[in-house]
């Protein structure tokens, strides 16, 4: 048996090499000063107006994101785990497919709609509102749900079909009416899904620099698009990493929270 | 009462499936427009001409095809001999290596993209195919230890020993016993690896090198620049192919029911 401890190494080595070096390598350019020296001045520099509105705005749309994402995915998932009860998997088949295009032409796919001339944009047109749809926090909010939608589904979804249909029915048989199996069985066993859905929209949301790039029309730029920049055109290397730094930071904070949320339900079922 | 709700229920998967599938259609109809813009000037296969002519989407396709087959293999080999060291590991050390394979899975595709793109400047290789490569395995390792795992654990340890016992030698006892158990979470992992692969673009776009695109990558070359009409063309084949896959790999024999695999 201890030998066969010594499988795990060569992964080992490999998540050193491929995993921690590397964020390794990005606190070392974020802290390395002009002369090699310490700096703290590239974590700081998220204070900066320039770097700190396009955090807050990040941080707003993925929250809004993530809570949209939530709002339209559980009756989503509750009405198809109904459905394919009784229907065959076909109706799922249909709302797990366009989840998989490539996430960049599902982003175009909208600008085309709402670009000057897309159906969208003529529509609202008619409707009498004015001014461009491509451009604005509106659009890319929208661009973030509609690619961060299946992460919300899928854990749900999941979480739901593992549900067994005679603990719902112990739930009725013993008074509970439908509200309160939704809300007082389905949801707490379901609570485990959410929170992996949660983190899987909230953190691409946040960091996404793609969905501004192509739907914020060259205005909005978000914190993701800042990082990026430092790196491809600005070339400012230690100032990108200074402030990946920060949004890592971020990340972990958002994570601690779920976990702390996670481990509660826990409890609950427990 | 039931009536209402049921049709209410209807109502609202109409609404997202609206939803989903407007830009799609959208863009499948364009794909067949004789001109450029948004006007409707006459059904035309141009674009899908002009699609398969461009040598540069042959060279993504088969890039990102052969990388996400490799990625796939390698990360599915690396998986499986560390689950197996793993299920050895206790306490500490188990949880430190958990913790580890944890970090790409939870942490940003950014920041992993760009940690990955500056410990490669580190160390001076020249970024290219090979450098993709490493950073697709990299990702790919942690969806097959999450599918693998749950299979190790869930099978008796002792019919493995029972093997031994009855004269079966590790290597038999192996690939007899402990592969057909778990089997269908190996396979589920390459195709999950395969599949993360085949649609990553940031950390792809971080490590790749000048001359080299993969299908994401050539695609967001392309529309940056404003609407292209060959890549209506090409979302309309990627989407028919994603099609035609989910059919062929749904319709397994033994379908586990309705559970939806992330794949």
């Amino acid at each position: 048996m201890n030998k066969r401890k010594l499988l795990s190494l060569p992964y080992l080595i490999w998540m050193i090499g491929f995993t921690v070096i590397p964020l390794l390598m990005i606190l070392w350019y974020g802290f390395q000063g002009k002369n090699g020296g310490f700096t703290l001045e590239h974590i700081l520099a998220i204070g900066r107006p320039e770097h700190l509105g396009p955090l807050l705005v990040s941080l707003l749309l993925s929250v809004i994101c993530t809570v949209v994402c939530l709002l339209i995915a559980y009756p989503l998932a509750l009405i198809l785990r109904k459905a394919g009860l009784k229907r065959s998997s076909f109706v799922i088949f249909i709302f797990i497919l366009p989840m998989w295009m490539n996430f960049l032409l599902r982003t175009y796919a909208w600008l085309n709609l709402l670009d000057d001339g897309g159906l969208v944009y003529v529509f609202l047109q008619k409707l009498g509102y004015k001014g461009n749809i491509v451009g604005t926090y509106g659009a890319i909010l929208l661009g973030m749900v509609y690619n961060y939608l299946p992460f919300m589904v899928l854990p749900l979804y999941n979480a739901m079909t593992k549900i067994d249909d005679n603990t719902l029915n112990a739930a009725r048989d013993l008074g509970a009416n439908e509200r309160q199996v939704n809300f007082r069985v389905i949801m707490p066993l379901t609570f485990p899904g959410i929170v992996s859905g949660v983190t899987m929209v909230f953190v691409p949301s946040l960091t996404t620099f793609v969905v501004s790039d192509l739907l914020g029309g060259r205005k909005i730029f978000l914190i993701g698009n800042i990082i990026e920049q430092e790196f491809s055109t600005a070339s400012n290397w230690n100032l990108g990493a200074g402030l990946s730094f920060v949004l890592m930071i971020f990340i972990l904070l958002s994570m601690a929270v779920l976990n702390h949320y996670d481990t509660l339900g826990e409890e609950d079922d427990g | 009462m039931k009536k209402l709700k049921h049709m209410l229920g209807n109502a609202y998967l109409a609404l997202v499936f609206v939803f989903l599938y407007a830009p799609i259609v959208t863009l499948i109809v364009y794909s067949f427009n004789e001109g450029r813009g948004r006007k409707w000037q006459g059904f035309s296969g141009r674009w899908y001409e002009e699609l398969f002519h461009s040598a540069q989407i042959g060279d993504a396709v088969s890039n990102t095809l052969t990388i996400a087959l490799l990625s796939a293999l390698i990360a599915t080999v690396i998986g499986v001999i560390s689950c197996l060291g793993l299920q050895a590991l206790r306490g500490k050390a188990r949880n430190v290596y958990l913790a580890l394979n944890n970090i790409p899975l939870l942490n940003s595709d950014l920041v992993t993209g760009l940690s990955l793109m500056l410990a490669f400047i580190a160390v001076g290789v020249t970024f290219g195919y090979s450098t993709v490569l490493l950073a697709h395995i990299s990702f790919n390792v942690p969806y097959v230890i999450m599918n693998v795992m749950p299979r190790l654990r869930q099978m008796n340890q002792s019919t493995y020993e029972a093997a031994l016992d009855l004269g079966a030698r590790p290597v038999q006892a192996f690939f007899k016993v402990l592969v057909p158990e778990i089997m269908p979470g190996v396979i589920s992992g390459f195709l999950m690896a395969f599949t993360m692969s085949l649609d990553d673009f940031i950390i792809t776009h971080f490590t790749k090198g000048p001359g080299i695109n993969t299908i994401s990558t050539l695609i967001y070359s392309e529309i940056r620049r404003g609407i292209k009409p060959s890549m209506n063309a090409l979302s309309t084949i990627m989407f028919i192919s994603a099609i035609i896959l989910l059919v062929l790999t749904n319709i397994s024999p033994k379908g586990s029911k309705t559970e939806v695999k992330y794949i």
